[in-house]
């Protein structure tokens, strides 16, 4: 398959409207659907470093006939394999393991926020003088700004699952929590695991101990999602031992007070990005006043500006050129990372919203013996144990692979960027389902404070408010359902993930008659296993049906691609919560775990509507005739699930959350 | 100078309290369980300024319970302290608790013994003045404000209607409440230095307990509440005699 006129002008076309888009268009026919075809070679687009054109090349692409069953008992299950491997109950992690030593860490976090942020948030907010830095040193006076920076740097040296429970636990602290994320995350990250040894003992220990604010200057007025595309421009002076940088960013968060800016700019006509350490004290940078923003008011957010800002040479992080790389790598921790704090976020939202329901009474009673709050207050509870499940479970994927590469000799470091970038799939779903759970808990948080949730004396003004950036940053949701989608079909298309052979299993099923027999063997879980397959089936058909019927198109179809990142992130994280509830009746039994058996059985029902109704969508905008009929078929089969009572089940579910009157789990 | 803080721990003060056998026993499973506030925020963070000035030299902390303690004998470490012994019994019994700890005391040869003023579970506020007695110390209760210059303690203590400020020769235990010290939270540092720090086990000898609990009894429901008029006091008046019957 060799690249036509037509569609190398369309590539340029594309070529201007940003780089996703670019990237998607590259997506090789390569997912077989109902004829099997396969093709031998594809056609990759790419861009040479010094020129602005695309050449295009022949790979040839062995396809390799991976059995599904084959490969089920192999290595621990990579990024994005969950899509065509099981994964064992027994081997994630679930937030029902932590040990004494974090939990002890959690509770100073709990604590810090009773003590020192929660007393005071109305100060926070109106951004008084002095008080977010002064927070910040507290914070890192105790040590929770180096919980995951290494010792030799002053750190502690923690696994990341720990480093994730204190994102979760400083996540209920509204803006503080912003700055807090910020600081540990963009504000330090590029310099511990990108600088040199010089540039990590000057910087790092400073951050570490909350002496130094950090800050992270990537965002343009015209380069948000399109971070690439930014005009920010840096020159070596003409003794070669600075560069001038001049450019403008803005939605800096931190920037207020921050001591260091790690900034991005790209080194004269680059096509990439470079990123440079700039210190608040170097001449030419200046800043703009506070932005007005609808939440996280008590964060610094404002614009930066460089004008022929100072930065002597060896401030380059990293190498010339490495910026874009930088970037990307530390989004995919903040990702993750934001999943964390809104989980805290959200059951403390929780906690708010029963505390409420049952001192509000109406007509006699507490407004919790309703059942139209008990809904409210159950469903809080589901969507938000779900999420936690798969945040945890995608925590540990992370550490094991990093310490699985660490083993093998890879630099700590190295293997860090490396572990996390192998579940950047996983991480941009979590950021996705985490921030919308949360925003679904904030918005059902004010309906239950009815008009006391409109008032700013009550918690949820300000709960509803600050949630709403977290759909925004660390990449739109939009843009990490696309990435969602787009990077599962670049490791298929690289080899790295045989979506082949479970595509084609499918296709065949879907030919064949279906099997109306009941199930062989009834244990606890079979049925929602059964369910869970039969999702992944309902994914494989799709997005095979969307590569094969699309091809090139395929990334402009963002409707198709919302739709399948949809179903992606339902079942991510309706496999994380069955997993999870299976490993706790592992440890505690059945009875112990009747309600988180409710939780899991309410989830995946829904979630097969979810999933069913996404897929439909995708399936009538593409796809036609008895092609369209048959996969509409074989998509109600892959979704269909058995009645429950999923009333009964909530009810169970909010008498719990009342009568503890708080998030119980 | 040596100091020994005595911690106790207590369901968390959000915990719901279900009681289970006939009401002769309180459900553990599901309980969140913490430090003695008393013990935590005043006994031992006192203990803690008196080592980092340079007064005492030790400050060992002592437990009495099962192996379940442990994660709060270690936050308690987490906080400070060198080392801690958990006395192994299982007890709810003041005078028997006391006996544990006092015949450990001895054998330490403490200098000063820190207590809370009462722990929150049982609230009888009675374990420290027999520690004192049974080592044959003098006692300081409701403690505000605690120096030790040399062998003497200079004690603040709450009394009614006011407040006194006693001297004490060492050895002497003193039970703690608010103004003592400031609450702390335990840091990263402590946190990890805890996992390492001695917590020694010990068998107690055979002390027979002289109370017993026949049975729990939860407290009535919050009864509705009745808002009266500030101008109207003679409403209240009647209400507090004829509702309330407390006039």
């Amino acid at each position: 398959m060799s690249l036509s006129k037509a569609s190398f002008a369309e590539l340029s076309q594309v070529r201007k409207e940003g780089k996703l888009t670019d990237i998607l268009t590259n997506i090789p026919p390569i997912l077989p659907f109902l004829d099997g075809a396969l093709p031998s070679t594809f056609t990759k687009h790419y861009k040479t470093k010094t020129g602005p054109f695309c050449l295009s090349r022949k790979f040839l692409v062995k396809p390799i006939a991976i059995d599904m069953n084959a490969t089920e008992n192999a290595s621990a299950i990579k990024g994005g394999e969950f899509l065509i491997r099981d994964t064992p109950a027994d081997s994630i992690f679930i937030p029902e393991e932590w040990n004494e030593e974090q939990l002890m860490i959690a509770q100073t976090c709990t604590e810090f926020l009773a003590q020192n942020v929660a007393p005071i948030l109305d100060r926070i907010d109106q951004q008084e003088e002095g008080l977010m830095q002064h927070l910040m040193e507290q914070a890192g006076e105790l040590g929770l700004l180096g919980i995951s920076v290494p010792e030799e740097y002053g750190g502690f040296g923690k696994d990341f699952k720990t480093s994730m429970l204190v994102a979760e636990k400083l996540g209920a602290g509204n803006s503080f929590s912003v700055a807090f994320s910020a600081h540990t995350g963009i504000g330090t990250l590029p310099i511990l695991y990108y600088g040199n040894d010089e540039q990590k003992a000057k910087y790092i220990p400073k951050l570490a101990s909350g002496e130094w604010k950090g800050a992270y200057c990537l965002t343009e007025p015209g380069a948000g999602s399109d971070a690439n595309s930014g005009r920010s421009r840096a020159k070596l002076s003409e003794d070669g031992k600075h560069y001038i940088i001049n450019g403008q960013k803005m939605w800096i968060t931190n920037a207020g007070f921050a001591d260091v800016f790690t900034v991005f700019a790209k080194i004269d006509d680059d096509e990439n990005l470079s990123a440079f350490i700039v210190e608040k004290g170097f001449e030419g940078l200046s800043l703009n006043p506070e932005e007005h923003k609808m939440g996280i008011k008590g964060s610094s957010t404002r614009q930066v500006f460089f004008n022929d800002c100072k930065v002597p040479v060896e401030n380059l992080l990293s190498e010339r050129g490495n910026g874009f790389k930088i970037a990307v790598n530390i989004l995919n921790l903040g990702r993750i990372k934001l999943g964390g704090a809104t989980l805290g976020a959200g059951k403390q939202i929780i906690n708010f919203s029963v505390n409420y329901a049952n001192e509000r009474e109406q007509f006699g009673r507490p407004i919790s013996k309703y059942g139209a709050i008990r809904y409210k207050l159950a469903e809080q509870v589901i969507k938000v144990y779900a999420s936690e499940s798969a945040i945890y479970r995608a925590s540990q994927n992370m550490e094991e692979a990093t310490e699985h590469m660490i083993a093998e000799g890879m630099d700590p470091i190295k293997a860090k960027l490396k572990g996390t970038e192998q579940y950047a799939i996983e991480a941009a779903i979590i950021k996705v389902d985490a921030s919308e759970t949360l925003d679904y808990v904030v918005d059902e948080g004010v309906q239950i404070y009815g008009g006391m949730g409109y008032s700013a004396e009550a918690p949820m003004d300000r709960a509803y408010r600050d949630s709403r950036i977290n759909r925004i940053f660390e990449g739109t949701n939009e843009i990490n359902r696309m990435l969602t989608v787009d990077m599962m079909l670049k490791r298929a298309m690289k080899g790295e993930l045989n979506l082949m052979g479970p595509a084609e299993k499918v296709a065949k099923e879907l030919m064949s008659i279906p099997d109306f027999g009941a199930s062989e063997d009834e244990t606890l879980f079979s049925k929602e296993k059964k369910y869970i397959s039969g999702f992944k089936k309902a994914v494989l058909m799709v997005a095979g049906a969307a590569v094969q019927k699309l091809m090139m198109q395929l990334g402009k179809e963002q409707e198709v691609l919302m739709n399948l990142a949809d179903m992606l992130i339902q079942l991510y994280v309706a496999e994380s919560l069955q997993l999870r509830v299976e490993k706790l009746v592992a440890m505690k039994g059945e009875e112990a775990s009747a309600l988180q058996l409710d939780i899991m059985r309410v989830f995946i029902n829904d979630a097969a509507e979810k999933i069913h109704k996404a897929g439909k969508e995708a399936l009538n905008s593409f796809a036609e005739g008895d092609e369209r009929r048959m996969m509409m078929m074989g998509l109600r089969r892959f979704t269909k699930t058995e009645d429950i009572n999923t009333t009964a089940a909530r009810r169970n579910i909010a008498a719990k959350v009342i009568e503890e009157n708080k998030y119980p789990f | 100078m040596k100091i020994l803080v005595c911690i106790s721990q207590v369901p968390d003060t959000s915990t719901k309290i279900i009681l289970k056998d006939n009401d002769t026993a309180i459900n553990s499973a599901g309980t969140t369980w913490v430090i003695n506030p008393y013990d935590e925020w005043y006994a031992l963070v006192r203990a803690l300024e008196l080592k980092e000035t340079g007064v005492a030299s030790d400050v060992h902390l002592v437990t009495v319970g099962k192996a379940d303690v442990e994660p709060v004998i270690r936050k308690a470490l987490a906080l400070g302290g060198e080392e801690a012994v958990r006395i192994d019994a299982d007890s709810n019994d003041p005078l028997q608790t006391a006996q544990y700890i006092a015949e450990y005391a001895k054998s330490g040869g403490y200098d000063l013994v820190l207590v809370g003023k009462e722990s929150i579970d049982y609230n009888n506020g009675s374990t420290g003045v027999m520690i004192a007695e049974l080592l044959d110390a003098d006692f300081i209760g409701f403690a505000t404000k605690v120096q030790v210059d040399g062998n003497t303690a200079t004690v603040t203590r709450e009394i009614e209607g006011g407040e006194e400020t006693d001297t004490a020769n060492l050895p002497v235990v003193i039970a703690c409440q608010k103004g003592v010290a400031e609450a702390r939270i335990p840091n990263m540092r402590g946190i990890m230095a805890a996992r390492t720090k001695p917590l020694k086990v010990i068998t107690p000898s055979a002390v027979l307990a002289v109370t017993e609990i026949l049975s729990y009894e939860l407290p009535p429901a919050k009864a509705g509440i009745k808002l009266v008029s500030a101008d109207d006091m003679d409403a209240l008046v009647e209400l507090l005699h004829s509702e309330a019957k407390v006039l």
